[in-house]
């Protein structure tokens, strides 16, 4: 059992590491185009609704703390709690999904969707930040790549958190095999730490 | 499948392929015995799809005019062979049949870490490959295998995102398979069994499978984001909003570079099986062999620009990966040196897996100086997108790892299905292999440093003969891969049983019987002798069956 | 004598003969290592056949044969390495006073733009023994630019401008072919580079044009209102431009740029990324507005300013009615010959 735990151990934490090669060649296109056009990439982040992105990362936040704790109960092997707490990060997750999804349409009724229906006005003449609504477009467009991989993998973890959720109620863990809800609590804690990169990056530029 | 079950009666002794009958127990099945069968026989109808596509390539260039096929079906057929070949064929192959068969066995264990997984990665590769052939079916790809952007994002006007969608998911049955190899290497050794006791054949693997997981996740976000921006026209490589087409490359190559290490070091673990057992003698520098594994993946990081030296990259960037690509040679070469050092004062027979194992030092030779060329910044930008390219990467790929692939296809044929293959037509596909590879390949080297551009559909007709040459050799080489399709097969009914060691080679996996029992042991062996320990073996009479 | 052996193509460059001696040695270097493993293989086969030879001898391994071959090849790869590096560093350093020819790639052909004015369709006349430098860049997607008599390539970038540079030393016809994949007519994206005697080059490009590609360039500076901000006689509201090619600009963020040909085609698309220090950020975009061919005519003119060799941009009558420059609608713009 002993092997067994440590071997599913190592396999998640491969990976994970896959997962954050996945994300990092978009951090990378981000991390350039940032440097070449920040005037730009100020005036995305301006857009962004910082209330609503703070909210989040708090959800998110405290999803990972019901996780651990979830986790917690499980090595403990009170059913119950485990159940309560799996409840809870699955609320706060959907919670979470909410908030995204009332800011995205946000975006897009004001035509901030890369595409046809872009539009961004151009700054002033004269005005204190210049920037090209062009580039401003590719700002968008790795806004709602990088947001949106997170998002669908947030969804995969739900899903993986209501199996779980199934899955305990049946009594399939106890305090001697609970290895799948700490595998999947690594994955969530993964998946809210790609969030603290994205949170800053893409919702707290302003001007220098 | 359930042909080959059925004939294979041998001892009416239980082993895996006749543990259980029917579709079910195949399809359902998390035997990585079984997992590699239905490996191998997928690989092997990707491989001779691509394979066709190369015909219908060669026979339009017998001619300078483009008169075979129109111009857009040639694009299309040549990137669907590079797809498809790359993909589908040569980055799983060895890995997926060999490795998936062989790496329990080779450490002692039951089966890989974990086995579901195991079958996972065949039915998301069978999805992705099946999401591939989509592509083609529904009129092709055009963008060449590599999908350079701003043609693939915002020109083409071919199935792209069904092809890239397709690759992405046959990507996640590669990192699944590094995932398992690693932790089932780490953590599953059979007691005894250190580091410096592996054979070599895990060792690369262990490399492959390092690199699998670290880089196919670029390629993955990659595609994404060239389907992304081709539905939603997001603009990231777009130049009119002032992205960079470049990105795409340098993305796109940090893995694809990474990739051709992992299609060649599991080819290079078999050849080193096959050399030792051959010549009935440990490998010489054992410690060097495995640690040149290690340094090919990760040296093999740090060169993917090298793909773009006349891209537009800074020069001084030019001259950094150049440098660090003479590095990466290194060890490749120090892999050939030992190998030859294994032969001296070995005790050398000519059975088919070795003669595949010599051709495979000198076109893997051959082909990995020509890299040389290539990563010589001067000549580079003389030969670059030219058929030099063309014959180089040919040579390392089909010259080097399809000659792999063969070679332990022919060594472990007897322990897979406990049926010895012909050797005499076995022989002769060999040879015809060797020759008409060369032929076909050799002949591009010249054509690409007198300025015959890739991808060319119409060519001047300066550069015909060649071309001829080169057509000629390619059947010659068909003949080659089709003659072991019929006797393979036909092995399987009407070969010689094979017993459980028939090359008297060194390693657990022949310490049980051909094919082996389910569970690959009887008892767990407790290993206590070094690898390749031929010297021991050759001194008893019979190898010992770990029973 | 080698060139009648279809080896490999015609010298016609001062690189064709570096490249090809590097070659050579990396030919045979090859070959001597080929031919050394497959003897090895053969000998030992042979001697240590198992008939001949039936009892292994086992050797574990030399820490100094393996010193040896790996510090060997490492020495000699150097040289390749130091060598191409030479080769490359002089490629992509093209000499000061080389002749200037704009190109611009798209699919599926090569339009050529001489400063003298002419103009050529696949077809590149350039001079015998003179430094010709090529500025180039792609209206849709990456096609590349290779002269396999020269030696020479570089991928056409869209969005930017690459360059690349040759000295042609014989004269003739020779293959000029697109190596970058680039869609349906990628293999008949091919043409010729004619080399010519510097007089008959002289006659060619001096014959029915209608006026140099920096006069060309000069009527769309006034047709585009750019002299309203940037006029010789004042620093106004913009940089004034005289003289200002190849020289350092400092920006407003305390970088240091050199004002050379993508400077001056990003200035004109994309003029809030670099501001010149000093000066507000209000020259609008001309992204959309202009071709590339009329970006490399503008860009023609502004070097030939710096040569004195152009008339400098005159101020427009009353500067005051305009406070901020309007660029003309497109309808204007129709004058610009026709890219697509």
């Amino acid at each position: 059992m002993e092997q067994q735990k440590e071997t599913a151990t190592l396999g998640m934490w491969l990976f994970l590491v896959t997962e954050v090669m996945f994300f990092g060649g978009m951090f990378c296109a981000y991390l350039i185009y940032r440097m070449d056009y920040y005037t730009a990439w100020v005036a995305g982040s301006e857009r962004m609704n910082i209330y609503l992105g703070t909210t989040n990362t708090a959800v998110l936040i405290c999803s990972s703390l019901t996780m651990v704790l979830a986790v917690h109960f499980a090595k403990l092997g009170n059913r119950k709690a485990t159940a309560i707490f799996l409840v809870l990060t699955i609320l706060l997750g959907l919670g979470f999904l909410g908030i995204k999804g009332v800011e995205y349409h946000e975006h897009w009724v004001h035509h901030e969707f890369p595409g046809p229906n872009f539009h961004f006005d151009a700054p002033k003449p004269g005005a204190a930040l210049q920037y090209s609504p062009k580039n401003v477009e590719i700002f968008f467009s790795l806004y709602f790549a990088m947001t949106g991989l997170h998002a669908i993998h947030m969804i995969i973890g739900v899903g993986l958190l209501t199996w779980l959720l199934v899955r305990n109620a049946r009594g399939d863990f106890s305090a001697y095999y609970n290895s799948p809800i700490e595998m999947t609590g690594l994955y969530w804690h993964f998946v809210d730490v790609v969030w603290i990169y994205l949170f800053p990056l893409l919702y707290l530029i302003r001007h220098k | 499948m359930a042909m080959a079950s059925a004939a294979i009666t041998q001892d009416e002794k239980p082993n895996y392929l006749n543990a259980d009958y029917g579709i079910k127990s195949w399809l359902l099945t998390t035997d990585h015995k079984r997992i590699a069968l239905l490996y191998l026989i997928s690989i092997t109808m990707f491989f001779f799809l691509g394979g066709f596509f190369a015909m219908l390539i060669r026979l339009e260039l017998l001619t300078p005019a483009g008169d075979l096929v129109t111009s857009d079906t040639y694009n299309k057929l040549f990137t669907m062979h590079g797809i498809v070949m790359v993909f589908l064929f040569l980055i799983p192959a060895v890995p997926t049949v060999l490795g998936n068969f062989l790496v329990p066995m080779m450490i002692g264990a039951k089966d890989l870490a974990f086995p579901k997984l195991n079958l996972a990665s065949w039915y998301v590769y069978i999805l992705g490959g099946c999401w591939v052939l989509y592509a083609i079916i529904t009129g092709g790809v055009d963008t060449g295998w590599t999908f350079y952007t701003p043609y693939s994002t915002t020109f083409s006007n071919t199935n792209v995102v069904a092809a890239a969608v397709g690759i992405f998911i046959a990507g996640f049955s590669s990192i699944f398979t590094g995932i398992n190899f690693i932790v089932t290497i780490h953590r599953m050794r059979a007691p005894g069994l250190t580091w410096r006791r592996l054979p070599l054949f895990i060792w690369s693997n262990y490399a492959t499978s390092v690199i699998m997981v670290l880089g196919t996740p670029v390629l993955a976000i990659t595609l994404l984001l060239v389907a992304a921006e081709r539905l939603f026209h997001l603009g990231i490589f777009n130049a009119q909003l002032g992205g960079d087409p470049l990105l795409f490359q340098h993305l796109f190559w940090f893995y694809s570079h990474p990739a051709v290490y992992i299609m060649i070091l599991p080819g290079m673990g078999v050849i080193s099986e096959v050399v030792t057992c051959f010549s009935r003698k440990r490998v010489f520098g054992y410690d060097f062999v495995a640690l040149a594994s290690i340094c090919i993946a990760v040296l093999g990081f740090l060169v993917w620009a090298h793909h773009m030296f006349v891209a537009g990259i800074s020069v001084y960037a030019a001259m950094v990966f150049s440098l660090l690509t003479f590095f990466v040679a290194i060890p490749s070469a120090v892999k050939v040196f030992n190998w030859i050092a294994t032969m001296y004062q070995g005790s050398i027979s000519f059975e088919t897996p070795m003669l595949y194992a010599f051709g495979f030092i000198g076109l893997f030779t051959m082909g990995g100086m020509t890299g040389l060329f290539l990563g010589s910044l001067g000549i580079d930008v003389h030969v670059h997108d030219t058929y030099f390219v063309v014959a180089h990467f040919h040579y390392v790929m089909v010259g080097g790892m399809v000659m792999a692939y063969m070679c332990g296809l022919h060594f472990w044929w007897p322990k897979i299905t406990g049926k010895m293959y012909p050797e005499g037509w076995a022989k002769l596909s060999a040879l015809l292999t060797f020759v008409g590879f060369n032929l076909t390949f050799f002949p591009q080297f010249i054509l690409g440093y007198m300025g015959m551009p890739r991808r060319y559909h119409a060519y001047p007709p300066e550069f015909q003969v060649l071309n001829v040459l080169s057509t000629a050799g390619a059947s010659v080489l068909a003949v080659g891969y089709v003659l072991p399709m019929i006797y393979f097969v036909w092995s399987l009914r009407y070969g010689q049983d094979a017993g459980p060691n028939p090359w008297r080679a060194a390693g657990l996996e022949w310490m049980t019987s051909s094919p082996p029992p389910t569970s690959n042991f009887e008892t767990t062996p407790v290993v206590t002798w070094e690898a390749y320990n031929y010297d021991e073996i050759d001194k008893q009479q019979e190898v010992p069956v770990a029973s | 004598m080698w060139s009648n052996l279809p080896l490999f193509p015609a010298r016609a460059s001062t690189l064709a003969g570096h490249v090809d001696a590097l070659y050579f040695l990396l030919v045979a270097v090859t070959a001597f290592f080929t031919i050394l493993i497959a003897a090895l293989i053969l000998i030992f086969a042979i001697r240590f056949r198992k008939t001949k030879h039936p009892v292994a001898r086992q050797i574990h391994g030399s820490n100094a044969l393996e010193l040896t071959w790996t510090i060997i090849p490492l020495g000699i790869s150097m040289i390749f390495f130091v060598w191409g590096a030479a080769i490359y560093f002089t490629e992509t350093r093209p000499p000061k006073d080389s002749m200037e020819v704009y190109v611009v790639a798209k699919q599926w052909m090569w339009k050529f733009e001489h400063t003298e004015g002419q103009r050529e369709i696949d077809e590149l006349h350039v001079p015998e023994g003179r430094d010709v430098r090529l500025i180039m860049t792609s209206q849709d997607v990456i096609h590349s630019f290779f002269v396999p008599a020269f030696r020479v390539k570089a991928d056409v970038l869209p969005g930017r401008y690459t360059s690349t540079w040759f000295h042609a030393t014989k004269t003739g016809r020779y293959h000029l072919f697109c190596s970058q994949y680039c869609g349906t007519g990628h293999s008949s994206m091919v043409g010729t580079v004619v080399v010519m005697s510097p007089a008959a080059y002289q006659r060619w490009a001096s014959s029915g044009t209608d006026g140099s590609l920096a006069s060309t360039g000069e009527k769309y500076f006034q047709q585009y209102g750019c002299s309203t901000c940037h006029s010789s006689n004042t620093q106004g509201r913009g940089p004034n431009l005289v003289g200002i090619f190849g020289k350092p600009v400092l920006l407003d963020d305390g970088r240091r740029v050199i004002a050379d040909e993508s400077y001056i085609r990003e200035s004109i698309l994309n003029p809030e990324v670099k501001v010149v220090s000093g000066f507000k950020p209000i020259m609008p975009t001309f992204q959309g507005q202009i071709n590339e061919e009329g970006l490399v005519a503008l860009v023609a003119y502004i070097k030939a300013l710096g040569n004195g060799m152009a008339n400098p941009p005159m101020p427009v009558n009353n500067p005051e009615k305009a406070p901020y420059p309007v660029p003309p609608k497109p309808e204007a713009s129709q004058a610009t010959p026709s890219a697509k």
